[in-house]
């Protein structure tokens, strides 16, 4: 089957290196075999012939079977890396099969996949690096739970002067990404808690982004890693990784683009 | 205060003690075991040599010499925890880039294979 940009979606002999143009869907997954299945089948559903790859943080539970049972390829890491090394594992294998843009989906059905083709849009018309799904980007976004909703704030306020301009909801892994970010993301990822010190990441690159408004549902099974007792050790952290990032900083000039 | 330093020799003797037979018995790497040594060297001579240690005090404007031995010791054993955590900074990021090498080679050899 051919996909966007001339791909193969679940050729024999795995995802074919691709050139300009070609997309890849990432879905970084630990422990997800309850929704995992649905959420596989709904990038197929909503965007006929987009390669999917499934990074398996070495689950303990049959998330890898289920993968591969959906129709998904799957990168299977030998060892439990966390979010963001396995994030940054199928950034570096999207990079290096010259894939030009990637969406990150979350395993846990959070996100629809009939917002995928917004993003991707959104990411070639823009030419920005990096497009962030946003549940708060329009004023009637949905509600989230107190402690969520005041972290989210919170957030906000200390990126906002760091990056110039406001951005809505920084803890979304539902992103884009085009082929300038994927080679600086292959090298420099946040390891832990990604999504926030990814923004800090780009802005010391001059790297922009934009947000687009996506609908986002309710886990379908299992439980986030961020717990309560956890989000404390979340936000200092984070605000460690931002400030770590920001003496990183590398200058108010805009890099130029890089040559493919 | 002699007791003070006798213990401390003591304890700064079975320190070197148990970081050599852990090297000879490749617990611990021997490029590991340096900063250990030398710090159980310096506890061991600080004990030892009670003029520098008495130097020591009035350099660093300490009240008296158990407190400078005391912070001596802190001092060098934060230093020994910090490279050791630079150490382990450096490790786990080595780690995780050759676990997602390993991941996405056996994913091309997989992938050849299928073909």
């Amino acid at each position: 089957m051919s996909g966007p940009g001339g791909n193969e979606t679940r050729a024999i002999g795995g995802i074919r290196p691709a050139g300009p143009g070609a997309f890849l869907v990432i879905i970084p997954a630990y422990n997800e075999q309850g929704a995992l299945a649905q959420v596989v089948k709904s990038v197929h559903a909503h965007v006929p012939g987009a390669p999917v790859l499934v990074i398996d943080d070495c689950s303990e539970d049959s998330t890898l079977d289920v993968a591969r049972r959906a129709g998904a390829e799957v990168l299977a890491l030998p060892h439990h890396l966390g979010l963001g090394g396995c994030v940054q594992a199928g950034y570096k294998l999207a990079y290096e099969l010259g894939f030009e843009y990637v969406i990150r989906v979350d395993g846990d059905g959070q996100h629809d996949a009939r917002d995928i083709p917004r993003i991707l849009d959104r990411l070639k018309t823009s030419g920005c690096e990096m497009v962030i799904g946003s549940r708060f980007a329009e004023a009637n976004g949905p509600r989230t739970g107190a402690a969520r909703s005041l972290g989210i704030r919170f957030f906000r306020m200390v990126l906002r002067p760091i990056l110039g301009k406001p951005v809505h909801d920084p803890t979304s892994g539902f992103v884009g990404v085009n082929r300038r970010a994927l080679d600086l993301f292959s090298r420099s990822f946040p390891l832990e808690y990604p999504e926030i010190e990814a923004l800090v990441v780009l802005q010391r690159k001059r790297f922009r982004f934009e947000e687009v408004p996506c609908r986002m549902r309710p886990r379908m099974a299992g439980r986030s890693s961020i717990t309560a007792l956890k989000s404390l050790y979340y936000i200092v952290h984070v605000l460690l990784g931002v400030f770590v990032n920001m003496l990183r900083f590398e200058g108010r000039r805009r890099l130029p683009p890089k040559e493919e | 205060m002699d007791r003070l330093l006798n213990v401390t020799t003591g304890l700064s003797a079975l320190l070197l003690v148990i970081v050599l037979i852990s090297v000879r018995r490749a617990h611990i790497r021997p490029e590991y075991s340096i900063t250990w040594l030398l710090a159980a060297a310096a506890m061991l001579v600080l004990s030892r040599v009670r003029p520098l240690l008495e130097v020591l005090r009035r350099l660093t404007g300490l009240p008296d010499t158990p407190l400078t031995l005391f912070l001596m010791g802190a001092g060098v054993f934060l230093i020994m925890m910090f490279r050791l955590s630079v150490i382990l900074s450096h490790l786990r990021d080595d780690n995780i880039a050759l676990a997602q090498r390993v991941a996405i080679l056996e994913y091309h050899v997989k992938s050849q294979r299928e073909i």
